[in-house]
């Protein structure tokens, strides 16, 4: 109950700030901090998740050291790379991207069913600040996963240099950005967390497999070889793949103009997917 | 304050149109305490999702501080609270931070963040949980939370949707206090959606609502006025009922009842009546029971919409 000290707090502390008027500008400063907030939320709720954080690393090591160490050295057929394990290796890197920015969708259905987002939803920021707080979350968590896997290029005797590593970080940054806007525009209209697992082993693992993450793009059979150029992943994998191994299949500029493109499209429908009805 | 003109929305489901609201227009003013009272399905929940910019709506327009929502729901939205009929809380955070995020989603500086979360976590008992995480609340204290965190930004009209639903009686006199108490500080306008009649009861005005209509309007006192003097319960032997009818029926032209069971008759009293004792000895004399009371929203509800389900379940 109120006691007295209290309640001429209540009065006194609606005297102590007045109505601001609202400004184009100061529109743009509430979304800016609205961005931040949702971000920061994430990053929270990741920390105190930290069980679930390392659990994650388990698949990609798995797959990079009992799949990558029992295949290496092992000729398996016309053209397979020398050293199949550190050819997978930045595969391997992009997986753990992909599947922790598609699960950033999977938070924002996770939010709709805890009925949080619509604290978010009647806040005073635009949707496309929610939408880009939540591409900004979900990719510092790809961010994470990514600079983990890289730290263990040792193990495999891989040693990058400085600007290498710092060209794989601005890699990382692009890809986890754009696949987390996928993630985002795909949760767009789901309610159910069954349905959005659905959808996601229809559209994410396909985009794992046909990416060339784990085997060379050179003398593929022509079906896939289109469906992999038509996956914005493959352009992720050629890139990470020519800066840590020297090998581009296609050019460097091309990779980062799909993936910005495919990015900024998936940013686009996630705001457009997220406006009122 | 509020202004709702020939507001309609329809949904989409399955290849099938529902429409949720059916142009449904009215006005609140600054500081009045105006209640929509509707059964289940009524539309009360989609006409707040409308209000607090949350769904467009098919047509009709709402203006809020004479804004309109769909022209500018950025403005709006500072200036609304809105407690939602279903839990909207961050159960991984604590008490604490939903109200933090909530003060920062709002744009309100650290100091004055720090500074409402205790006052309002103070004020709805919840202080002393304020690091506790949200998912160890009961019921009743996330509702609690909810209103602390609603009440945060200092918003001119607060919309709850059903606030009391399903809490203990404790729980829902503590949360009418905290909401009138914070009313009385600063003459919030408060637009509340229920199916309890009793808390209709205490608002300034009372607007019903049945399949996506408004299908009257106005004060507590009046709509139960329009009742007529008061309504009669009679009861009776049940062979001795369609004696009663009868009577009833020649003398008063009573033909519909808002109760009927085999042994018991309520309706409004006639309007030739002029006392009920006079009322009394015109009656057939095998009656058990009879009493003349006060109408109450309830009846009022069923009045209207023909409806022998009582809504206050
Ligand atoms: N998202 C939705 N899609 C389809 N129909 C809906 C949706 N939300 C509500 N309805 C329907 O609209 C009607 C009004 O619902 P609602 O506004 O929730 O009523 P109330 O809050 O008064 O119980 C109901 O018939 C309900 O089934
Ligand atoms: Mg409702």
């Amino acid at each position: 109950m109120i006691n007295e000290p209290d309640q001429s707090r209540l009065i006194l502390d609606l005297l102590s700030e007045p109505e601001q008027s609202m400004t184009s500008y100061a529109h743009l400063r509430r979304d800016l901090r609205g961005i931040y907030t949702l971000w920061l939320r994430d990053v929270i709720r990741l920390w105190r998740d930290r069980v679930r954080l390392i659990g994650s690393f388990i698949q990609p090591i798995l797959f990079l050291f009992v799949l990558g160490g029992g295949l290496k050295g092992r000729v398996l057929s016309q053209g397979s790379p020398s050293n199949y394990q550190v050819f997978i290796f930045p595969g391997i890197i992009l997986m753990s991207i992909l599947f922790t920015s598609s699960f950033a969708g999977m938070a924002v259905v996770w939010d709709r069913e805890m009925g949080f987002l619509k604290e978010v939803l009647v806040a005073p920021i635009s949707r496309t600040a929610v939408v880009i707080g939540k591409i900004l979350g979900g990719a510092s968590n790809s961010l994470i996963q990514g600079l983990f896997l890289l730290a263990l290029a040792p193990f495999l005797k891989v040693f990058p240099s400085v600007g290498q590593i710092l060209m794989m970080f601005g890699v990382m940054v692009i890809v986890s950005l754009s696949q987390t806007a996928m993630g985002i525009a795909l949760s767009a209209r789901m309610s159910s967390s069954q349905g959005f697992m659905v959808l996601m082993n229809f559209i994410v693992l396909p985009i794992y497999f046909l990416s060339g993450a784990m085997f060379p793009l050179t003398h593929l059979p022509i079906w896939l070889s289109v469906l992999s150029q038509m996956d914005p992943l493959t352009y992720g994998v050629d890139l990470m793949r020519g800066i840590l191994l020297g090998t581009f299949y296609y050019s460097i500029y091309r990779d980062i103009l799909i993936i910005m493109f495919f990015g900024i499209l998936m940013l686009y429908i996630s705001v457009r997917q997220f406006q009122r009805d | 304050m509020i202004q709702v003109n020939e507001l309609k929305k329809e949904y989409i489901q399955k290849g099938q149109m529902i429409t949720a609201v059916n142009s449904i227009s009215f006005e609140v003013e600054k500081g009045e305490f105006f209640s929509l009272l509707g059964p289940n399905g009524a539309g009360k929940t989609t006409t707040i999702s409308i209000l607090s910019t949350i769904l467009s709506p098919t047509s009709g327009n709402v203006l809020i501080n004479k804004i309109n929502v769909e022209e500018d729901p950025h403005k709006i939205r500072q200036h609304i609270g809105v407690i939602f009929q279903d839990p909207s809380l961050d159960d991984r955070l604590s008490a604490q931070e939903n109200m933090d995020f909530h003060g920062r989603l709002y744009g309100m500086s650290p100091a004055d963040r720090l500074r409402r979360s205790e006052l309002l976590l103070k004020m709805v008992d919840l202080w002393d949980r304020k690091n506790s995480l949200v998912r160890t609340f009961s019921g009743g204290m996330k509702r609690r939370l909810e209103i602390a965190r609603g009440l945060m930004h200092r918003p001119l009209l607060l919309i709850l949707d059903e606030p009391t639903i399903g809490l203990d009686p404790k729980s829902r006199r503590d949360i009418w206090h905290y909401i009138h108490e914070a009313r009385k500080e600063w003459g919030m306008t408060i637009l509340l959606t229920t199916h309890y009649l009793e808390e209709a009861d205490g608002a300034d005005r009372v607007a019903i609502m049945n399949k996506g209509k408004i299908v009257a309007m106005d004060t507590p006192s009046k709509l139960k006025q329009s009742l007529g003097p008061g309504l009669v319960t009679l009861e009776i032997p049940p062979d001795k009922m369609d004696q009663v009818k009868n009577t009833l029926l020649t003398f008063y032209d009573v033909r519909h009842f808002s109760l009927e069971t085999e042994s018991t008759l309520k309706f409004p009293m006639p309007s030739s009546v002029s006392s009920p004792a006079v009322f009394l000895q015109s009656l057939p004399p095998v009656l058990t029971g009879f009493s003349v009371g006060t109408p109450t929203l309830d009846d009022v509800f069923i009045s209207l919409t023909g409806d022998q389900q009582s809504i206050n379940i």
